[in-house]
């Protein structure tokens, strides 16, 4: 099969939901062994930090909710791109599946970080432009949201959904590289610079690891909530009608 | 492809260049604003607003921090080791304060050169330093060599 035909066939309403049907128990169950794992990590194997003493334990949630907010949104503009150019339903989907998994991802950021701000900096908020630029993209996934529960039209929602998650994709790098380019209170990157290692690794390992339980657990999310819209906007047709999990 | 969705992938890639393009030129013309702070450096050379809150940058000195008694007024020095400006802050310091540690303070210079600030939060750093201010201090390091 070539890639063409694979891109075809998993397009198809019906192909995406026997795949996601089947992927979502794998990844709803690798997503809790690892999140117990990594929280077991994370709040008592990991030692406290000589500085910061256990309050940096908020790291483990904190910085892999920041990296997913970033990671959703590529996902959604990327989605908004084959919305745009292939006019891919399933597309649309996936992007409506993703939002609102995206902002939850960011507030959780934004609010983990808000509560560390207090006793460690002195502040819950500062309007720094690493705070600001992730505060804009809980905007972004809002006001993505927005548009598309106020036009009723389904392709016309998904097409100016499609847009404004495209002109936001340019908050990405600025979110990146604000620490670098500008004076923040926000400290600089810990773990994406490896030349010299600023985090002792019996630290790093259960980060990386509540990182990939939050992937796995935005994985098994995303497809279930897509699955469902996709289930429903399909609901007149015979494949969903003859489904088994499907009751009339 | 078909020639449509080529002509919709390029106006894709057009809208992105176009709103990059946009947002960066904003963002070079409001680069003074972008930043939290002002190094000690620029204060003492005259480049902080007077008579105006704003926020200064730096490490504490060691050994400046001089606390008085039955007070909570606190008298330390900030630098990015070329300048040193004076601090004066009555409230409470956040955990993370001590010598050597960087830190932004919000508050307005006096006639006397002394910073009074009105706020002081604790910058964390894993290297115990701001990035910027080692940038500064190898600014610093490359004009005294040049001179």
């Amino acid at each position: 099969m070539t890639i063409k035909q694979t891109f075809h066939k998993l397009g198809s309403p019906r192909s995406f939901d026997r795949l996601a049907s089947i992927l979502i128990p794998w990844f709803l169950s690798i997503s809790v062994l690892l999140f117990a794992t990594g929280l077991y990590g994370g709040l008592v194997y990991a030692p406290a930090d000589y500085q910061q003493g256990d309050s940096f334990r908020i790291i483990y949630v904190h910085v892999p909710a920041a990296w997913m907010s970033m990671f959703c949104y590529v996902l959604l503009a990327a989605s908004g791109a084959v919305t745009l150019i292939w006019r891919m339903k399933l597309a649309d989907v996936v992007a409506r599946a993703i939002a609102p998994l995206g902002a939850s991802f960011t507030f959780i950021a934004l609010f983990t970080g808000s509560i560390w701000g207090k006793p460690m900096w002195g502040t819950y908020w500062v309007w720094d432009a690493r705070l600001t630029s992730e505060l804009i993209l809980l905007f972004l996934y809002f006001g993505f949201m927005a548009l598309q529960a106020a036009i009723d039209d389904r392709k016309n929602a998904a097409k100016a959904g499609a847009l404004l998650a495209l002109v936001g994709v340019i908050n990405l790098p600025i979110i990146h590289f604000s620490v670098e380019w500008w004076n923040t209170l926000h400290q600089g990157a810990t773990v994406t610079k490896f030349d010299s290692p600023s985090i002792a690794t019996s630290m790093l390992i259960p980060l990386l690891i509540m990182f990939a339980a939050f992937k796995t657990y935005f994985f098994a999310i995303m497809l279930i909530r897509a699955r469902a819209e996709l289930l429903w906007s399909e609901r007149k047709a015979k494949w969903v009608c003859e489904h088994p999990e499907v009751r009339q | 492809m078909t020639p449509k969705r080529k002509q919709r992938l390029l106006l894709v890639l057009l809208l992105i260049a176009g709103i990059g393009l946009a947002v960066t030129l904003a963002i070079l013309a409001l680069q003074e604003n972008m930043n939290l702070f002002y190094s000690t450096t620029q204060v003492s050379n005259g480049e902080a607003p007077e008579n105006r809150l704003f926020r200064l940058g730096g490490m504490v000195v060691d050994g400046s921090v001089n606390r008085t008694e039955g007070d909570i007024t606190v008298r330390f020095e900030l630098t990015d080791t070329a300048q040193h400006v004076p601090v004066m802050f009555s409230g409470i310091l956040p955990d993370l304060f001590r010598e050597g540690q960087g830190i932004v303070a919000q508050g307005m210079l006096n006639e006397d050169g002394v910073f009074v600030a009105s706020e002081v939060l604790a910058k964390h750093d894993e290297n115990y330093m701001p990035p910027e201010i080692t940038e500064s201090i190898e600014r610093a390091k490359n004009t005294n060599t040049a001179q």
